[in-house]
């Protein structure tokens, strides 16, 4: 206990460090002994070398998701990689149809790209989710329409971790010739991808979510059928005029090495990482009016993703100074609106503004989730002496029934 | 977010957290906000023969501001008038606790909250005295 460092990092969905494997091969496309051209550069070694290396990594990527490296093209990161997709997509097929389909709990990365292209003209259809968190395939079905061009559904959900069925939503798409985009932001490393099964024809990828740097990230673009997208940077033609600009070797290598190590460790990893989510579940479940948002089973194993009754969530985070986690109540953000995502699964609001999203990654230990137990039971304890709903609660009121003084 | 040192002490140590019997005569109640919008305050206060608040205490559901300026109220309505009490303004909350922008409709919801435990008791008390009235 006694090398316990503080505040214990609970915040992988967020972002992930770096694996010094990962910074260390980066370190070497940098400086003037390193990997340092340009790899578009034709003309000699240091654009040759580089370019090797980036292929290289291009293959590390691929494999992991069982594509082929010539279906891999770099972006910024996985919110570049949405735009693309999407808007790449819409452009490309709106002489087909300007209709859309997505989900109300996707990412903004998402839900802002399909506003964007309201804004031009384009109809959207944003579906609703079970209170489990996943999509109602009859809905979907019943969303989908003559002029539908693009349907796009996360993976693994970044809030509540659950994992939605893309190869039955990908079928449907299939079935009536739609191009289906899924954003895979936080399954690398999580879930099993293997693209030469699944029926997706375009798949977002990001590196920071999975060990590798910031600032990097992917979009597979199927080739077998072709999928057309329309490049929304435009410039030297890089990745075959799908996205301009010079190639950042570092780190491209970067995401490489991560997805490398992704695929080669996912399997003990995954198996430690459920020890812990379930530690610290057991930790939390056994209190009075503790919830787990999404689905018990159809879940990564990072994700705990929990609602405190009658605890408001950024009091909540305040007491939890010691943990770093995120709230789902985005009061912080000065919205005063109670987590979209939750707001989406029909929790009440008590329950969406009392959520606390852990989410548990490579270096989170069992000292870490045991305190992390400790900390968060005295905290609740703590708000619900000081909750006037809990003490309703306690006195069996039904608070749904209470008229209050809304303001 | 940045809380300055004011807020965080309250949060830390929340003065006259807790509750009195709301039937009792001399207690009047204040419930407000709601739990949609992320806070919900009780105040109540005891008032003696003379008219003073003798005594305060809350519970609130919301975040650290709006404990901290309800856990403020309290300290400040001791001693004070119903009238005195019902004339504190949120402004004056916002100040004492340097509130941000976004924070200020704590301090609003604080004001709320004295204003509704001073009325209750006011009309429990009108009640009251007509109650007696008839039945003397």
């Amino acid at each position: 206990m006694s090398d316990l460092k503080l505040p214990i990092y609970l915040d992988y969905s967020s972002t992930t460090p770096v694996d010094e494997r990962v910074a260390e091969k980066m370190a070497g496309c940098l400086t003037k002994d390193g990997l340092f051209g340009n790899p578009a550069s034709r003309s000699h070694s240091f654009g040759w070398n580089a370019e090797k290396a980036v292929e290289n990594a291009r293959g590390q990527v691929a494999e992991l998701v069982g594509a082929d490296p010539k279906e891999i093209i770099w972006t910024s990161g996985a919110t570049e990689a949405d735009n693309l997709a999407i808007k790449g997509a819409a452009h490309f097929y709106q002489r087909k149809g300007k209709h859309i389909i997505t989900v109300k709990t996707e990412h903004k990365a998402v839900l802002d790209t399909t506003r964007q292209l309201e804004r031009e003209g384009f109809e959207v259809t944003y579906l609703g989710v079970k209170e489990n968190g996943l999509i109602d395939m009859q809905e979907l079905q019943d969303a989908m329409r003559d002029d539908t061009i693009v349907v796009s559904v996360m993976h693994v959900n970044n809030e509540i971790g659950v994992i939605q069925d893309i190869e039955a939503i990908g079928n449907l798409c299939r079935e009536r010739g739609i191009v289906f985009h899924v954003d895979a932001a936080q399954s690398t490393g999580k879930v099993a991808v293997d693209l030469s099964k699944l029926p997706v024809d375009l798949m977002s990828f990001s590196a920071h979510k999975t060990y590798g740097p910031k600032g990097i990230g992917a979009l597979f673009v199927r080739r077998k059928p072709r999928v057309r997208i329309e490049a929304q940077m435009h410039g030297g033609g890089h990745e075959r005029g799908m996205r301009s600009g010079t190639l950042a070797p570092h780190q491209i290598v970067g995401m490489g090495e991560a997805f490398a190590i992704a695929g080669a460790e996912m399997g003990p990893e995954l198996e430690r990482i459920r020890m812990l989510r379930d530690r610290l579940w057991a930790g939390l479940d056994g209190m009075e009016e503790v919830y787990l948002n999404g689905d018990q089973e159809q879940r990564v194993a990072h994700n705990l993703n929990v609602s405190f009754n009658f605890v408001e969530g950024e009091s909540l985070i305040m007491a939890l100074r010691d943990i770093a986690v995120s709230s789902g109540s985005a009061c912080t953000s000065a919205s005063l609106e109670p987590s979209y995502v939750l707001r989406a699964l029909g929790r009440n609001d008590e329950l969406a503004h009392s959520s606390i999203r852990f989410s548990i990654g490579r270096y989170t230990t069992v000292e870490e989730v045991d305190h992390t137990v400790e900390i968060v039971r005295a905290a609740v304890a703590k708000l619900r002496e000081l909750s006037p709903l809990w003490e309703m609660y306690q006195d069996g009121i039904d608070l749904s029934t209470v008229e209050w003084a809304a303001h | 977010m940045a809380y300055s040192d004011k807020v965080l002490d309250h949060y830390e140590n929340p003065r006259n957290v807790g509750s009195f019997d709301k039937n009792d005569d001399s207690v009047g109640t204040g419930m407000v906000g709601a739990p949609a919008c992320g806070d919900v305050m009780k105040l109540q206060i005891k008032v003696n023969d003379e008219g003073i608040i003798e005594d305060a205490k809350f519970k609130t559901y919301g975040c650290g501001s709006a404990i901290a300026s309800s856990s403020l109220l309290t300290e400040w309505v001791r001693g004070k008038t119903l009238e005195e009490a019902s004339q504190i303004k949120n402004t004056q909350i916002a100040e004492e606790l340097a509130l941000p922008p976004v924070k200020i409709h704590c301090s609003v919801l604080a004001e709320d909250a004295i204003k509704a435990a001073v009325s209750n008791y006011q009309e429990r008390h009108g009640e009251a005295a007509e109650a007696e009235k008839k039945s003397a």
